[in-house]
């Protein structure tokens, strides 16, 4: 599954490439720009901060829901002239989901919320990553298994929407402490992994 | 096969120029020296930006030029793992493969600097009896399970069958390495290692590509195989169509053969030639002179007795039913960890049915062959190995899907 950037109401390279197979001899393998293009210009009077918008490589760390927390990771990308920002995220099995930033003193790392979102430059990109900055999903519901899906909806400064498809990969790293709300730092047992280091 | 496509770092193309320079001041002088006209200067590719393509209708791996090094690691699935669970581990070890077959980081890859350099990197799957039988038990295959019992075996089921064979190759170990590593963490919520083999051949770039392997006893060792891309490769190799779920696939039989190499060099080089039936220096036929000269094995020598012994490994291991072949694709083993010297053959052998190819020959050596005196089976696993998948697909998808 290589990289494919996502138009618009997205999916990953993860989804959009598995769809690919089953239309491989229509838009995906042969001409693309008709595929995708002409909504996109039919749109293009009002294009939204979500036109431009897709995720590159977008992936979440499996956990179960006793642990409750994890991330989601990946390249925010904004193909516009124009900045887009982030300014929230909902995922449907979370009863939060914030979008947070990391500051790592030593090798411990705290996270909390990041103020006015992330902000994705014109023609330009933005690094969702463990140790810096990422979307934090809370009190989640149901386990994240690896190699399942994941449907993430972001939400822009202007309001509109988008969605993409994260995979779900086991990962040892991303435990940061969460230093944002007090008393929620020590419920989870999800965060503890730099305690001793 | 699409082997050795060549794609240029930022690096080969800064070396590149560098041996480009020294390439053209060389042709100048040449052209003087001898009037011809100097040869166009080439930029040499370095071996860690060759590539394999991942997808495709077969795995890579198996018609791949051998890589100079290859990890077989074979796991068993978790007693939680269900069918569901199979198609999602493949999915997560498809797109790892995949990617890292270009140099390119597995998704949450933590050293993604490792994966730079592909140098040829291919994994291989393969499935065991049990995985198979755990996502539907009427598409086993009847071959895929442990060989008949040969009475020279030495059997050790640490090297036994396994739910799940993951073939990692390439022409560096630390990329071997960092593959197997990166698919292990994707595994590791649905299996446990049960073994790892690691082998491997002459060093990328030792020897002209194509030339046979000598394995650790000195011998040229795979003349006879099938050539892929011909025919009779097709014929032998890929499975035709039944089962369905593993069309153009393959079987993978991977013997562990230990070589008592202390006891061997007690033969001299005539003997040693006897006892194959071909020549220790290019290994051709002790009744021929080049490698690939056909065995005759009717000749006798000036006092009559047959040139190539009763007891000789070519004699043994030929067969004139031609179905009766495989493809060998082995890699060398040594380990000295513990002390004394564990030295071997990971002897990895790809057909189309085992039982119908691989195992009648080795009956045949079992029964008679004096090359048992100084080697022994201490592993045996078979396994099937799942045509290849499109890009966006995965391995083992007709299988998992249905």
């Amino acid at each position: 599954m290589d990289r494919v950037r996502t138009i618009r109401t997205a999916h990953t390279a993860w989804a959009a490439s598995l769809l690919c197979l089953g239309l491989a001899l229509t838009a995906c393998g042969g001409a693309p720009e008709e595929g995708t293009a002409p909504a996109d210009q039919e749109a293009g009077a009002a294009a939204t901060e979500a036109d431009s918008f897709s995720v590159t490589d977008p992936w979440i760390k499996a956990v179960t829901a006793e642990e409750g927390m994890t991330g989601v990771f990946g390249e925010l990308v904004n193909g516009s002239g124009q900045e887009i920002t982030l300014v929230s995220a909902s995922y449907g099995a979370a009863g939060k989901v914030e979008l947070h930033e990391s500051v790592t003193e030593g090798a411990d790392s705290t996270m909390r919320e990041k103020e006015g979102g992330f902000t994705v430059p014109p023609e330009g990109s933005h690094v969702l990553e463990p140790g810096a900055d990422h979307i934090m999903v809370m009190d989640l519901a149901e386990d994240l298994e690896p190699g399942a899906d994941a449907n993430v909806t972001v939400e822009f400064s202007d309001g509109s929407t988008a969605e993409f498809t994260a995979a779900v990969k086991d990962y040892a790293g991303a435990d940061e402490e969460y230093g944002g709300e007090g008393p929620e730092e020590s419920q989870d047992g999800g965060h503890e992994g730099h305690e001793d280091h | 096969m699409g082997d050795g496509e060549a794609q240029f770092s930022r690096r080969g193309l800064l070396l590149g120029g560098a041996a480009a320079g020294a390439g053209a001041a060389g042709g100048a002088l040449a052209h003087r020296w001898t009037a011809e006209p100097a040869p166009a200067p080439r930029a040499p590719v370095l071996n860690g930006t060759l590539t394999v393509p991942f997808h495709g209708t077969r795995q890579a791996g198996v018609e791949t030029p051998p890589q100079a090094h290859g990890t077989f690691v074979a796991l068993d699935l978790e007693p939680g793992t269900d069918a569901d669970g199979v198609r999602r581990l493949m999915r997560l070890l498809s797109d790892d493969a995949a990617r890292m077959s270009q140099g390119e980081p597995a998704l949450a890859d933590t050293e993604p600097e490792l994966a730079e350099v592909p140098a040829r990197l291919t994994t291989t799957f393969g499935f065991g009896r049990g995985l198979v039988e755990r996502v539907d038990a009427t598409a086993v295959p009847d071959w895929l399970g442990p060989l008949p019992e040969f009475d020279h075996d030495r059997l050790d089921p640490a090297w036994g069958g396994a739910d799940l064979l993951l073939q990692v190759c390439a022409d560096d170990p630390v990329t071997v390495s960092h593959a197997v590593r990166m698919m292990l963490k994707d595994a590791r919520s649905f299996a446990r290692v049960r073994w790892t083999q690691t082998g491997f051949r002459r060093a990328h770039g030792s020897q002209p590509g194509g030339t046979t392997m000598r394995n650790l006893m000195g011998q040229v060792d795979g003349t006879v195989n099938p050539v892929p891309g011909t025919e009779e490769f097709d014929r032998l190799v890929w499975v035709g169509g039944e089962p369905e779920w593993l069309e153009g696939g393959t079987s993978l039989v991977l013997r562990r053969i230990a070589t008592h190499l202390d006891t061997w060099d007690e033969l001299d080089r005539p003997a040693r030639e006897a006892v194959i039936g071909r020549r220790v220096d290019n290994g051709a036929p002790l009744t021929g002179t080049e490698e690939h000269d056909e065995v005759d094995l009717d000749a006798t020598d000036s006092s009559g007795l047959p040139a190539i012994p009763a007891f000789a490994h070519v004699r043994r291991a030929r067969t004139d039913d031609p179905g009766q072949r495989i493809f060998r694709r082995g890699y060398n083993y040594d380990h000295r960890d513990s002390g004394g010297q564990d030295a071997g053959l990971l002897f990895a052998s790809y057909q189309a049915d085992p039982l119908r190819q691989f195992a009648p020959v080795q009956q045949r050596l079992d029964e008679l062959d004096l090359l048992n005196q100084w080697t022994t089976a201490v592993g045996s696993a078979v396994f099937a190995l799942p045509p290849g998948c499109e890009e966006g697909g995965y391995v083992g998808r007709p299988l998992l899907e249905g």
